[in-house]
């Protein structure tokens, strides 16, 4: 039953899709300025429709009707209720339905919010979007379709992947989807404006909160993913430049730019087709990367089933929304004579462009790399941390004294009366270095560099804070919680223990200032899995510290997987983080115990990062 | 100027496009077989007592090696170590034992529990040697003849089958 209503309903949408396009051609031949009436109703029933459509999948996943394939692969009658409704994207098919719902809306909202924009601007945007909605649509009922029917129908589930069954990874996705996906309705915009004619000052505006709204939720989406990570896969990390990772990582890096070269469109009516290719660019990376993650080049933790045929799609896709892009720069295209003062706030923010494309090429680069020479040579290589870390640390260095000293430059023709200040502030940035590497004893060149230059941008946008007016805060606090961002993961990289050693029951060891004992082993019996667990003291002969962890070792049902859950204990000053996994034949144990200083304040970093975002959207909201 | 900057836009996409396409059937997990039939790259490798070294032309001398990458903490080196055992007693070749990523103290004592089949012992403290084999996990064993030439690559324990193959190849002579 559930099976012919999500099918009933996604044929319901192909038609909507088409008749919003139908009848926004009719519209565009109209002379009046106003957009026919029925062309919002349909794209309020669309969006109706298309979550009741989900809901249909929730319920099956709900009610565990496991006469739906994607539900048998991806549920269990025994799952806790909230892991069956994160069930319903927690794959491939389900996923793309969500895909669609933020389509469908941001198609919606965009319509109804950008009323005092040309008609034709208007139409082009939803004719585009609802090209990508029938795109995805299709995609979905002839490859993917969450209601594919399965018979005899299986009394019984195979469940879903244990690590995924997780309260943060429940929420990754929507989180990131937003970002991602909801970059396609600048995307639309984009090749409107250039069909329509309509640039300048006026588009910025009109795509200005959109761009924000998915750098906010990208950022979350991404730190979300990163938290899981740190405690889920067990080795105390939070980012591995996984291609996955990375596959998130570059639509943010064209955000970020292109959320810059907006401040330039909007204030300075320059940059108008640099930032065209930005908005094309973001959406089309976040497209490739779903090409990478699903098409199943890439192995990863993300783990959906490798089908080509659904590469396929998404490449053909891929190259119908690359093509048309390239066609209709080729064709609109003129170059402009812009003078761009070199010493003036647009240097600057074209400075940050090409920063984040210098990031965004890097890692492109490192993540497309392996499968070129697998194709071209049939040599597999891969590249790893080290690649990364040595080609973006010392850029970063540059990047956020940059990024202290850009915001006070002035727009048109800067003068730098204020060069004593930024001497202070450096020495006071290097006083600082030196006074917390001379008292945690520790040294390497770069850190230090990380370091003075993070405290650099801190004590800079404190000031700002101080002497700017409230309009400015946004910045000010993106700014500064980037600066402490880097200045924690610094600290963090620098000032990590880690120790590695074999303990078995009612032992005690000690290493260093540390010592370990193994109090206790208990078998707890939990609804979808058993758990061994551990009880270790931990203490700390110089800080006098003594801290009781309970790593876990846990057998999962269905389907049957053993999973080791750290146990971390937070605080402001650090996380003690410990895991425990069993060895063959043996009464022995492996501990894996490691001291991450600041930790906590990486995440609240980013947080404050996305508040940025978040309070830049509320201005513009309040300004237009 | 402008034509030819566009006409490489378009074709750097084509090529993109491409590969993507070609990477789509291909296998994505790493495969270390399309190294049987080539020769071992150069090695140097302690003995596990560091009295000398062990390098591609001490296996020349014999008409077979078996290399067998082992660890005492290793379950299923543990499982296959009867097979090496038997192993051991034919003629025409030699078992080389790469000790991969262990305390001679464990090894040491895991040899005398359950014998040594090793005509000769080597040592891999980091892993970084046994990279160069092409080994990716142990156990892991390398048939090669006289010519340093993979005859054939064993990965995870050596079963009874993997025995009768390698008796069948060295007793071919």
């Amino acid at each position: 039953m559930l099976s012919n209503t999500g099918n009933f309903l996604l044929l319901i949408n192909i038609f909507l899709s088409s008749l919003i396009i139908y009848n926004s051609f009719k519209c565009l031949k109209t002379e009046s300025n106003f957009i026919f009436k029925n062309i919002y109703q349909i794209s309020l029933l669309q969006s109706t429709i298309v979550l009741i459509c989900f809901f249909t999948l929730t319920a099956a996943f709900i009610v565990s009707d496991f006469s739906l394939i994607t539900v048998y692969q991806n549920s269990h009658s025994l799952k806790p209720l909230f892991y069956k409704i994160s069930g319903t994207w927690g794959n491939h098919e389900g996923s793309l339905l969500l895909w669609v719902i933020i389509l469908t809306i941001f198609s919606f909202l965009f319509l109804i919010f950008n009323k005092n924009h040309p008609k034709n601007y208007r139409l082009y945007t939803l004719i585009i979007q609802n090209l990508l909605i029938l795109g995805f649509l299709f995609f979905i009922i002839f490859n993917s379709n969450p209601f594919s029917f399965i018979s005899p129908i299986p009394k019984e589930g195979l469940g879903l992947n244990p690590i995924l069954q997780d309260p943060a990874l429940a929420i990754h996705p929507p989180l990131l989807y937003v970002g991602f996906v909801g970059s396609s309705i600048y995307f639309s915009a984009a090749m409107a404006s250039m069909i329509s004619n309509y640039s300048g000052r006026n588009f910025a505006q009109s795509i200005k909160s959109w761009v924000l709204i998915s750098w906010v939720f990208q950022t979350l989406g991404i730190l979300v993913g990163s938290i899981w990570a740190y405690y889920e896969l067990g080795w105390g990390g939070f980012w591995f430049w996984d291609p996955v990772e990375n596959a998130s990582l570059l639509p943010w890096f064209a955000m970020t730019a292109l959320l810059h070269s907006l401040l330039v469109l909007e204030k300075r009516n320059t940059l108008y087709f640099w930032t065209i290719i930005l908005c094309l660019l973001t959406f089309t990376l976040s497209v490739t990367g779903t090409f990478l993650v699903r098409s199943g080049i890439l192995n990863s933790v993300h783990t959906f089933a490798n089908d080509p045929s659904r590469g396929i799609f998404i490449l053909i896709f891929l190259s119908l929304m690359i093509f048309a892009s390239i066609y209709f720069l080729f064709n609109k295209f003129k170059p402009t004579n812009d003078f761009i003062n070199s010493n003036s706030k647009e240097t600057f923010v074209l400075i940050n462009n090409w920063f984040m494309m210098f990031y965004l090429i890097t890692v492109l680069l490192g993540t497309l790399y392996p499968i070129f020479t697998d194709v071209i040579s049939n040599n597999k290589i891969s590249v790893g941390p080290p690649f990364y870390n040595s080609v973006i640390i010392p850029v970063v260095v540059v990047f956020l004294f940059l990024m202290a000293i850009g915001p006070q430059a002035k727009w048109i023709k800067n003068k730098f009366s204020n060069l004593k200040n930024i001497l202070l502030i450096l020495g006071g940035a290097i006083i600082i270095n030196i006074a917390i590497f001379y008292f945690l004893k520790s040294y390497s060149l770069i850190s230090n560099l990380i370091l003075i230059s993070s405290l650099f941008l801190i004590i800079s946008s404190f000031l700002d804070f101080f002497k700017k007016s409230r309009s400015s805060l946004p910045r000010i606090v993106s700014h500064l919680s980037f600066g402490f961002l880097i200045l924690f993961i610094g600290l963090n990289h620098n000032f990590s223990v880690e120790k590695d050693f074999n303990l078995k029951l009612g032992e005690a060891k000690k290493i260093d200032n540390y010592e370990f004992a193994l109090l206790d082993l208990k078998l707890n019996q939990e609804v979808n899995y058993k758990a061994v667990v551990g009880k270790l003291e931990v203490n700390n002969s110089i800080t006098m510290e003594r801290k009781i962890l309970y790593p876990e070792i846990r057998i999962y049902e269905n389907p049957q997987t053993l999973t080791y859950e750290a146990s971390i204990q937070t605080n402001y000053l650090g996380d003690h983080y410990l895991t425990m996994s069993n060895i063959d034949r043996s009464e022995y144990y492996n501990i894996k115990f490691q001291h991450k200083p600041l930790m906590v304040w990486i995440w609240i970093s980013v947080i404050l990062l996305s508040l940025g975002g978040f309070l830049s959207l509320f201005k513009n909201a309040k300004n237009n | 100027m402008q034509k030819i900057i566009r006409s490489s836009i378009v074709l750097l996409f084509i090529f993109v496009f491409f590969v993507f396409y070609n990477s789509l059937n291909r296998e994505t997990n790493y495969s270390t077989d399309y190294l049987v039939g080539k020769k071992l790259t150069k090695f140097n490798l302690k003995s596990f007592h560091e009295k000398n070294i062990y390098t591609n032309e001490d296996l020349k001398k014999n008409d077979y090696t078996l290399i067998n990458f082992w660890a005492s903490w290793c379950a299923p080196c543990r499982v296959e170590h009867p097979y090496l055992m038997q192993l051991s007693k034919e003629k025409n070749l030699k078992i080389l034992g790469v000790n991969f990523k262990d305390k001679k103290i464990n090894a040491s004592k895991f040899l005398n529990e359950l014998g040594n089949p090793y005509n000769d012992l080597a040592k891999d403290m980091t892993g970084k040697q046994s990279v160069n084999f092409g080994i990716y996990g142990i156990p892991e064993s390398i048939l090669v003849n006289n010519e340093t030439m993979i005859l054939k690559k064993f990965i995870g324990p050596l079963n009874n089958q993997d025995i009768n193959y390698i008796k069948d190849i060295i007793n071919s002579l």
